[in-house]
């Protein structure tokens, strides 16, 4: 045995809006960039739909992931090393801006500049890649709130594995939002796809991360994630990707995907794997089995013997605790309620997903049924085979029965506490009709509707002993601010070349003692541009909204009105 | 052997050299960030699968066939058995085709870069530049080829430009064998030389890039955490020490 920690997040597709806030939200703190900006490390799908880019779940087009060759042996879709190194001239499956969509901005000058004239002027949509006016003909959530159905939703590569009469009724009557990340994946395609080994797995919490200096740019990940969750950027000529904010995790705060998560449904933690059977469960034959063989390898951080194992593989005592406190180890192995997004692909997924009973409970509530009596849920999700279908293909590779038992525990649950809240005696045979206990359903509720932002996010905060360098101290040179003349600009080969500022949080003492202050975010030394990677949810990041009137001579808006002087340090860090 | 003899094929080949090897060492410390093929696949697909394979797997050829030319005496040639009209068949007509492969490769890539739009928009200056060279050396090259089969500059290349690029890399440099070569000859090499110069400041430098260690590395690479937290690097003197054993 050989545990590795591996940090993962689960998402509650029932209470996902989808208001794209996590997406807004990444993209101002990673990908506001030039070169990146069709890139979402952070997208909001529509299902049915096409999803980002168009038709990615298509594998049979996009080779994406492993598959079992002959003789049961895992290799990558895209064929043999050699094979990928031969056709490194030109990736005969890369998608295209096209199966994105061509950035744009528009025309504000005219809107500003224009003279005075009969009518409006408009701002007329510019291409990014080309400046030049363009047509605005797709976007990464064209088809948002099943726009463009049923056309669009046709093309919809898991629905396509639908039977027809099925796929009909699902244009009617369902809809629901699909969060997606990177999966950070115990057994990433991406890296393996790397022809220059620059995509790698952290060994400490197993957050997968391209290496931009040694990246060179052959786009073969691309093709190998099944995700499409790995980017070109098309000006430095790297590829990027989801970092799982790993300068916040660091630090124990969470993504700023999770951060901002308005309906409260991310759920961050690290699970303890044993690395050495990784092989052999991506390998497992049947599609089917890959749930089950997933799970298998994640480790039960409460046994003496993975603990043993564990410290002896150096894991820290507090990394453990925080596997045994872990949210999304309970909900993918103590209840069982998270699924992997597409297990077949054979990466190891580690971001799952509670999948929606709601489509379910709204169906039973508009034909005049009571939605969430027991029996009445029971039924409609064995009747309702329209959405299970669907989710099964996109959770466990098509087995229904497993996702008709998550949503019948999560129906069992919204009977059980609709019970107890309206003072009935609780209902115990709800809880056994779905193998569980009354205990263990008012601990899944309390997990899934009322856990508080440290029940939400057990994250354990790196190890590095802390050394001067991490202190934001005058140590460095005082022109070694952004834009300063001690960063010296761009090198000579413009904006993609030169040394890289290494990205970062704050150090741990700061970040601490902010989030213990009663002060909000921002620190007022700080650049104009606002910031979310520094954004721990308190106040308003500096620049977000422009100072109210009142506040205009204190300069600088807080929303708490701490009443200090303007110009004192709203940061008041106690400095070792 | 004048003076002009001595600066282009003595004191030129050994700038060009010298700006080529320091000049990548400079670059790689440097740049690394800038170091890659900036690929414009994600703009274009249509046009770059056959020009892009046909460019790179031609210029191969090429570069396959100048080792052989350059570095292999015609001595030793001859002492296998192959004789003088073989070899010159052989070479023109492996040589012709991978010149022609790469010569349209080049065109359609040209002819994609100057029409498709966001492919132009993504050009540089240095780009330009660099094309500029490269096209001039390969048409330069491969017309010393269809001369050669029309019969046309009778002097053997590898009487005269062979042993010089090889007199260059003893550091007993021969200008007269260069000076003896034919015009078409003199001008490819020149044109080279100046592709050498620039090659480490252009986007050539992905050549160095080939990912022959793919075939020997796992899958999956692990790599620890930097020791670095933190927004800015470590000033020299507080570099972080290793504290203990535990994690890395």
């Amino acid at each position: 045995m050989r545990v590795m920690a591996q940090m993962g997040m689960v998402m509650n597709l029932d209470k996902c809006i989808g208001c794209h806030t996590c997406s807004v939200t990444c993209k101002q703190a990673w990908t506001n960039r030039s070169g990146v900006e069709y890139v979402w490390f952070n997208n909001v799908e529509t299902r049915p739909g096409q999803g980002y880019p168009r038709t990615y779940e298509d594998q049979e087009k996009w080779k994406g992931g492993w598959e079992v060759g002959r003789g049961g042996r895992l290799r990558l879709r895209t064929g043999s090393r050699l094979k990928r190194l031969l056709t490194i001239f030109s990736n005969p499956v890369q998608p295209s801006i096209a199966d994105y969509y061509e950035p744009w901005t528009y025309d504000y000058d005219t809107l500003l500049n224009a003279p005075v004239q009969e009518h409006t002027p408009v701002a007329q949509p510019r291409s990014l890649l080309t400046d030049k006016p363009m047509k605005v003909e797709w976007s990464a959530n064209w088809d948002d709130n099943l726009g463009g159905a049923p056309e669009l939703t046709a093309d919809d590569p898991v629905l396509k594995k639908v039977s027809a009469q099925v796929k009909q009724q699902f244009e009617q009557t369902y809809m629901f939002y699909l969060p997606r990340i990177c999966e950070h994946c115990i057994n990433p395609s991406c890296a393996a796809s790397c022809p220059s080994g620059a995509i790698y797995k952290r060994a400490e919490d197993g957050i997968v991360l391209v290496d931009q200096d040694r990246c060179r740019g052959w786009r073969m990940c691309m093709t190998g994630c099944p995700y499409k969750k790995i980017y070109y950027n098309h000006r430095t000529g790297k590829a990027e990707k989801c970092t799982f904010c790993f300068p916040r995790v660091e630090v124990g705060i969470p993504t700023v995907c999770s951060e901002t998560c308005v309906g409260r449904l991310r759920y961050i933690g690290i699970v303890l794997y044993d690395a050495d059977r990784v092989l052999e469960a991506a390998s497992t034959p049947d599609d089917q089995d890959l749930y089950e063989a997933q799970r298998s390898i994640l480790l039960d951080p409460n046994d003496p013997e993975v603990i043993r194992a564990a410290t002896a593989a150096g894991i820290r005592r507090d990394w453990i605790d925080a596997a045994q406190r872990s949210p999304i180890y309970a909900l993918i192995n103590r209840y069982e309620v998270a699924l992997p997004l597409h297990p077949e692909y054979r990466t190891m997924p580690m971001v799952w997903y509670i999948p929606p009973l709601s489509p379910v409970v709204d169906a039973l509530t508009e034909t005049g049924h009571d939605g969430e009596d027991a029996g009445n849920i029971f039924g409609a999700i064995e009747a309702l085979r329209i959405p299970v279908e669907y989710l099964a293909g996109l959770f466990t590779a098509g087995d229904t029965a497993r996702v008709t038992g998550v949503l019948r525990k999560l129906g069992a649950m919204r009977s059980y506490l609709r019970d107890l809240n309206l003072g009935r005696p609780a209902d115990e045979s709800i809880a056994t009709a779905v193998g569980m206990t009354g205990r263990d359903l008012q601990d899944l509720h309390r997990l899934l509707a009322i856990a508080k932002y440290d029940e939400r996010y057990v994250i354990p905060p790196a190890h590095a002993e802390q050394g001067p360098e991490q202190e934001e101290l005058d140590v460095g040179c005082s022109l070694d601010y952004d834009e300063g003349p001690g960063m010296g600009g761009w090198g000579p080969f413009g904006e993609t070349s030169g040394g890289v500022t290494p990205i970062a949080v704050e150090n741990f003492h700061m970040l601490a003692g902010r989030q213990l202050s009663d002060t909000p975010a921002a620190p007022p030394t700080k650049d104009e541009r606002v910031n979310l990677l520094n954004w721990d949810g308190k106040g308003a990041p500096e620049g977000m909204f422009p100072p109210r009137p009142e506040d205009s001579a204190a300069l600088h808006g807080r929303p708490d009105g701490g009443g200090e002087p303007p110009d004192s340090p709203a940061v008041t860090d106690p400095k070792p | 052997m004048s003076a002009t003899d001595v600066l282009l094929w003595v004191i030129l080949p050994y700038v060009s050299l010298a700006i080529f090897v320091i000049g990548h060492y400079w670059r790689y410390r440097y740049d690394k960030f800038g170091w890659t093929t900036r690929s414009t696949e994600l703009y274009e697909q249509r046009l770059l699968r056959w020009g892009s394979p046909l460019f790179h797997f031609g210029i191969l050829f090429v570069l396959l066939g100048h080792i052989a030319g350059l570095g292999i005496p015609k001595s030793w040639t001859e002492a296998v058995g192959i004789s003088e009209t073989g070899y010159h068949a052989l070479a023109v007509i492996t040589g012709a085709i991978a010149g022609f492969c790469t010569l349209a490769g080049l065109a359609i890539l040209i002819y994609r870069r100057r029409t498709v739009g966001p492919v132009f928009s993504a050009t540089t200056k240095n780009d330009k530049f660099m094309y500029v060279v490269l096209t001039a050396t390969i048409l330069l090259g491969l017309s010393n080829t269809v001369l050669g089969v029309l019969g046309h500059e009778g002097a053997d290349y590898r009487d005269t430009v062979s042993p010089w690029f090889r007199s260059i890399f003893y550091f007993r440099p021969q200008p007269e064998l260069m000076a003896e070569a034919g015009l078409g000859f003199q001008l490819h090499a020149l044109s080279a030389l100046l592709l050498f110069a620039i090659w480490p400041f252009t986007r050539l430098v992905h050549v160095f890039s080939a990912p022959l260690g793919y075939f020997t590395r796992p899958y999956i690479v692990y790599r620890s955490r930097s020791a670095q937290l933190g927004n800015r690097r470590a000033p020299r003197g507080w570099e972080q020490e290793r504290v203990g054993g535990g994690r890395r």
